[in-house]
């Protein structure tokens, strides 16, 4: 779905991304992990061509990201506050999304219904301004309207930040219904170690911007993990 | 203490993002800046030779105190609008172990150090010693310049606990406003002269210099007040609370029949209504309509049609040159969504063109009237508005691609410069110098109809090549794309 060829970012002579080769196939839920300046925004920006590659390209779908708009149409996406317009209500900018995504009103609503345990009762009908939500809700609203029309590929950054553990639990949920019932591609980037092993069957580690490892998840791929990071405060 | 305060307002200043960006905007300020001081020099020197000259029964001083009040109130209405108060982000300080009244202080002392109290005493002192000199007892005018001085920092403070208190609820004012009104009244019809008044009380400080005391008091009152209400406001409560803001959700349904580019025209109709300083931009195109009056009535411009035109775009494209210079800034806050999200560039512009187009046929429609002043005004009206349509909305879109200043919907519109560049200030001689120096060339030269009928062409024409100028501006958006994204991230003065 998702490959990345030569692809490499680089600031003032500076190198913040550097990938030889990756192929995200269909239906995988992708998890991206690596400490802060790993390059983790830089390639999910780089991948929604809100930052231009330095060298190499990206494809989705064999479109290369770059060069058309075509992908745009099943990707979605949620980074950060910069994707929410403070000034509407949550049903609103559903409604927004929905329209650029050819669902009517009527279809918004019904696809929103299924999340009314997710929104536990704080997001719908309260007549507030997503720029009056709190962090956690707004980033509620954020995810959910990443997940409106079907998009073959959703990109989430941090997702789990900020939101309290029942809605952690419940995004885990969600995501693997996601990609057992609709084949949905995720790209998902974590601090949390233990969620994102839960939620990803491949985990790719980044550090200073290049892969230093790929892993396909399985019991002991949270020891891996734990046991690199460990490594890296001794080194 | 203070120093540290102080040393983190450099860092600040010198490290803010757009340090340095806005030069040429900085440099306007100064410029201004140093023209008004050097006015307000002039007339403390100049004043008391031409009240010497044109009244030679009174004296000067004396002459003077009878306007101070009047002074006083303007000076207190000028700073309500101009003058920005000293901010300190206390957020991060309310943990640290530092007194909360260190703080106040700072903020409040600091606000002595504004443009607007220097800009008093460059005229109060001159015409102090001027009087002084001219043989005015020194220690009378002595008591009478600090006695000013005060008076100018009890309406510094003052200003403070207004814009404290008031600017979230402007209609709490209107009270006071309208006493002012009508005082104001009162003093123009002679029936109660207040100032005067007022100035028989300063004559006091003359003979009495120790009254200066007094003024004194009253920036001692002022200053406690403002330190009690600042001290109560520095919790994070009010911070926490969160606004309860009465939400708007009124839908444009009706902008459904527009098609693919309804949802664009929506989110622009909402970003206007409920966001305070592009909803100004409204108001303003309503108010400035009234400007024409200015020209028609003036017997001066009656042989100059070329002025007429000038008002004539102004008045039809006020709303296009307001809003459209900021295109696409307004989105600036979110444009990551929109360059991201399943939106076509093309349809995006095509619903900024359209809304602006529709705001240049409504104006020009609401300038009908002015017909009362001619047929020839009101054809030129027609044909601005014409003009706007078919050459300035895509002019305004093209010149929208070098825009890459972040706007915050929420700041107040009062001179908030914010998103103002040098593109803004560039864009005012194609908008509308172009269109009178086609016309005046046109008129003066060959006749009045060929001038008119010539920019109705132009306006035609542009209407016609629409479509073929609006893919040439897509392009552009796309290749500008990053750094547009890479500018609007910058928040920050």
């Amino acid at each position: 779905m998702i490959s990345v060829s030569n692809l490499t970012k680089t600031y003032s002579g500076t190198t913040v991304l550097n990938i030889d080769q990756l192929e995200i196939p269909e239906g995988q839920n992708f998890g991206l992990v690596g400490n802060n300046g790993a390059g983790k925004t830089t390639f999910f920006s780089l991948l929604l061509d809100l930052i231009q590659p330095s060298t190499g390209r990206i494809f989705n779908d064999e479109i290369t990201v770059s060069e058309s708009e075509a992908w745009k149409s099943h990707t979605a996406s949620f980074i950060d506050e910069s994707f929410l317009i403070g000034y509407l209500t949550p049903e609103e900018y559903f409604y927004f999304v929905g329209e650029l995504r050819n669902y009517n009103k009527a279809d918004v609503d019904s696809f929103i219904m299924q999340f009314e345990d997710f929104f536990n009762g704080e997001i719908l009908s309260r007549n507030k301004y997503l720029r009056d939500l709190s962090k956690g809700n707004q980033k509620k609203v954020g995810i959910v309207a990443a997940l409106i029309g079907d998009p073959k590929v959703v990109i989430l950054d941090e997702p789990f930040a900020n939101l309290d553990p029942t809605t952690q639990i419940r995004l885990k949920k969600l995501i693997k219904e996601q990609t057992q019932t609709k084949e949905t591609t995720f790209l998902i980037s974590s601090h949390d170690l233990i969620h994102v092993t839960e939620v990803c069957e491949r985990i790719v580690v980044l550090d200073k911007g290049a892969v230093v490892k790929d892993i396909k998840t399985s019991e002991a791929t949270l020891k891996e993990l734990e046991t690199y990071f460990e490594e890296q405060t001794l080194a | 203490m203070f120093k540290r305060f102080l040393f983190l307002e450099w860092k600040a200043f010198f490290r803010s993002a757009s340090f340095g960006k806005s030069l040429g905007l900085k440099i306007l300020l100064i410029f201004l800046a140093i023209y008004f001081s050097l006015s307000f020099l002039f007339l403390g020197f100049g004043l008391y030779p031409i009240i010497e000259k044109f009244y030679p029964d009174v004296s000067p001083p004396e002459f003077v105190n009878r306007f101070v009040l009047i002074w006083l109130v303007l000076e207190l209405g000028f700073r309500f609008m101009l003058q920005s108060l000293p901010i300190i982000d206390i957020k991060p300080l309310i943990i640290l172990p530092i007194n909360r009244r260190k703080v106040v202080n700072f903020v409040l002392l600091k606000s002595l150090y504004s443009f607007y109290n220097i800009l008093s005493l460059l005229w109060i002192i001159p015409f102090g010693i001027f009087s002084i000199y001219k043989g005015h007892s020194t220690v009378g005018m002595l008591g009478w310049i600090l006695a000013m001085v005060f008076l100018s920092l009890c309406v510094n403070f003052l200003n403070f606990i207004i814009k404290k208190k008031f600017t979230e609820n402007l209609k709490a004012l209107l009270p006071v406003i309208l006493v002012i009104i009508i005082f104001g009244l009162l003093e123009y019809f002679k029936v109660f002269e207040i100032s005067p008044r007022f100035g028989v009380l300063m004559n006091f400080l003359f003979d009495f210099p120790y009254l200066a005391v007094f003024p004194f008091l009253g920036v001692i009152t002022l200053y406690k007040w403002n330190q009690y209400n600042l001290e109560n406001k520095f919790y994070l409560d009010t911070a926490l609370k969160g606004k309860k803001q009465s939400t708007n959700t009124h839908n444009f349904g009706w902008t459904q029949k527009f098609g693919s580019i309804a949802p664009f025209l929506q989110l622009d109709l909402k970003l206007i209504w409920r966001n305070k300083r592009p909803k100004t931009t409204i108001y303003m195109s309503f108010l400035l309509l009234l400007y024409g009056l200015i020209f028609y009535t003036n017997d001066s411009y009656a042989d100059f049609h070329a002025m007429f035109v000038f008002a004539g775009i102004f008045m039809t494209g006020i709303f296009m040159i307001n809003f459209g210079q900021f295109i696409p800034a307004w989105d600036a806050s979110y444009y990551p969504l929109m360059m991201s999200q399943n939106i076509p560039m093309k349809q995006y512009l095509q619903s900024k063109a359209g809304l602006i187009t529709f705001s240049v046929v409504v104006l020009t429609i609401l300038t009908t009237p002015y017909l009362y002043f001619g047929w020839h005004i009101f054809l030129i009206n027609l044909v601005c508005g014409l003009y706007n349509i078919g050459v300035n909305v895509p002019v305004l879109l093209f010149a929208g691609a070098y825009n890459k200043k972040r706007i915050d919907l929420d700041k107040s519109p009062f001179m908030n410069y914010q998103g103002t560049g040098a593109t803004q200030w560039l864009m005012v001689f194609p908008l509308m110098g172009i269109p009178i120096l086609v016309f005046w060339l046109l008129n003066t030269f060959l006749s009045f109809e060929v001038a008119l009928n010539t920019l109705a062409v132009l306006g035609v024409l542009g209407l016609l090549l629409r479509n073929i100028l609006m893919e040439k501006i897509c392009r552009l958006y796309k290749k500008r794309k990053y750094q547009m994204l890479t500018g609007f991230k910058q928040t920050g003065e």
